[in-house]
């Protein structure tokens, strides 16, 4: 299979990547590691009539530490996450959460903003990013906007990023000692989307729940914030009682697209079971028991 | 749109140009212009792995690259693996471990094998089977392909003591 004809650019700057955005009036698709792109091209559920690979702009590389957050290059590949001593020190759940993604091949293309901007529910950093409640750099030639990762989801591929704007910086915090976190994901076989995943980053006062995130991944049309399951457990000691609670209010929003992976009862089941297994692992994180 | 475009690059230690219009995709430029026929056309859907290639020293499927990105891209394909001095030790561990049957997926596991053990040269075995985790084979049941990894791990390192 070979994608439709396109033009291609290589810019070499942001700056020259955001004019070709500006010109070419929503015609044009930005190329990032192009592991989700080019195949839907292939399919021609994509035709775009220009191509702009942003993969020689040196600019969108890398991580760094600022402050207590984390700037990620928008082009870093997956790869490069999961082999950076600085996530894992600084923020271990997103290597744990590329280890899920894809196979090592894939994962030398594929790039964090790709996975982000792309705006699939399947995709396993969005849920990631809201959990963690990261910030989304977005540029376009008229200046720059930050968004929550919050905000940033609308719907199936479609997210807030503007025709003529391009990610270019994804910000997640540092997290502080004592934090625990857990991505739990279900997957047929290697490189396969979720049938269901769960994020949780929480952190514990003694044995009260501080401050809690729980998010789902592939099961709604964006990733999901399970809000009253949050809401259920701040300020609690949780228990088995209360992760059965929670459990319960995160698959009441749940509405996932029936396909080959399974049926909606069946991924909702086990959007419920990772949820469970996610806290768990969290508190048990947030207690240096793992 | 239908423009070509100048691509070089090198290949196996040689220089290349090739002119390609944008949607050509890196695996048929090596199969049907260089005739590099080693490196396979699978799933076509950078699942299977068959058509791996080493690019700028990363494992990468060449279904899902476009020939123009791989411009001044330093690529080595199965053909680039034997020296004069024989079979790479990937490939010795594949004969001497039967690791392939009907052979389909091979040049793939092969370049994936290669890149891996410069990665992990001491991998064990769980290792083995997450750093190939790329590549399917229809044929062996993975057994005999882990054993081949070992095999070509243990060669390469008591040649570099």
């Amino acid at each position: 299979m070979i994608p439709p004809s396109f033009s291609y650019r290589a810019p070499a700057t942001v700056s020259e990547a955001l004019a070709l955005l500006n010109e070419s009036d929503g015609e044009a698709k930005v190329l990032a590691g192009g592991h989700s792109l080019l195949p839907m091209m292939k399919f021609r559920f994509a035709e775009p009539a220009l191509l702009i690979d942003i993969g020689r702009i040196p600019e969108l590389k890398g991580i760094r530490q600022v402050g207590n957050r984390i700037h990620i290059g928008a082009m870093t590949t997956e790869n490069e996450l999961l082999e950076s001593a600085l996530l894992k020190e600084k923020c271990p759940l997103l290597p744990e959460v590329v280890r899920w993604i894809a196979d090592p091949q894939v994962r030398n293309r594929g790039t964090i903003g790709g996975d982000i901007a792309h705006g699939d529910p399947a995709n396993d950093h969005p849920a990631t990013m809201r959990a963690l409640e990261a910030e989304f750099v977005l540029k376009s030639a008229d200046g720059e906007r930050v968004v929550a990762a919050d905000d940033f989801y609308l719907g199936t591929y479609y997210t807030l990023l503007e025709a003529n704007e391009l990610l270019t910086e994804i910000r997640v915090p540092v997290l502080p000692p004592g934090t625990g976190y857990a991505y739990k994901k279900l997957k047929r076989k290697t490189g396969d989307f979720a049938i269901a995943a769960a994020c949780v980053v929480l952190s514990l006062t003694g044995d009260k729940c501080e401050r809690i995130a729980i998010t789902l991944t592939n099961v709604g049309p964006t990733p999901l914030r399970a809000e009253t399951a949050e809401k259920l457990l701040t300020g609690k000691a949780i228990d088995d009682q209360l992760v059965e609670q929670a459990a319960q209010l995160a698959m009441e929003i749940c509405d996932p697209a029936e396909d080959l992976r399974g049926d909606k009862e069946y991924k909702i089941h086990m959007a419920g079971e990772m949820t469970r297994r996610a806290i768990r692992e969290a508190i048990d994180r947030a207690r240096g028991r793992k | 749109m239908n423009d070509k475009q100048e691509v070089t690059f090198t290949v196996n230690g040689e220089k290349v140009s090739v002119d390609v219009v944008p949607r050509e995709l890196l695996v048929h430029t090596l199969r049907e212009r260089l005739n590099l026929t080693g490196t396979h056309i699978g799933c076509d859907s950078s699942h299977c792995g068959a058509c791996t290639v080493d690019f700028n020293g990363r494992s990468v499927k060449a279904c899902t690259v476009l020939t123009v990105q791989a411009q001044d891209a330093h690529i080595v394909t199965v053909e680039g693996l034997a020296g004069p001095s024989g079979l790479h030790p990937v490939q010795e561990g594949f004969q001497q471990e039967h690791g392939l049957q009907c052979g389909f997926c091979t040049p793939g596991m092969l370049m994936r094998a290669y890149r891996f053990l410069q990665e992990n040269p001491n991998p064990t075995e769980d290792q083995v089977r997450t750093g190939m985790a790329g590549n399917l084979c229809r044929c062996t049941g993975y057994q005999n392909i882990v054993k081949a990894v070992q095999y070509a791990a243990n060669k390469l390192s008591a040649r570099s003591v």
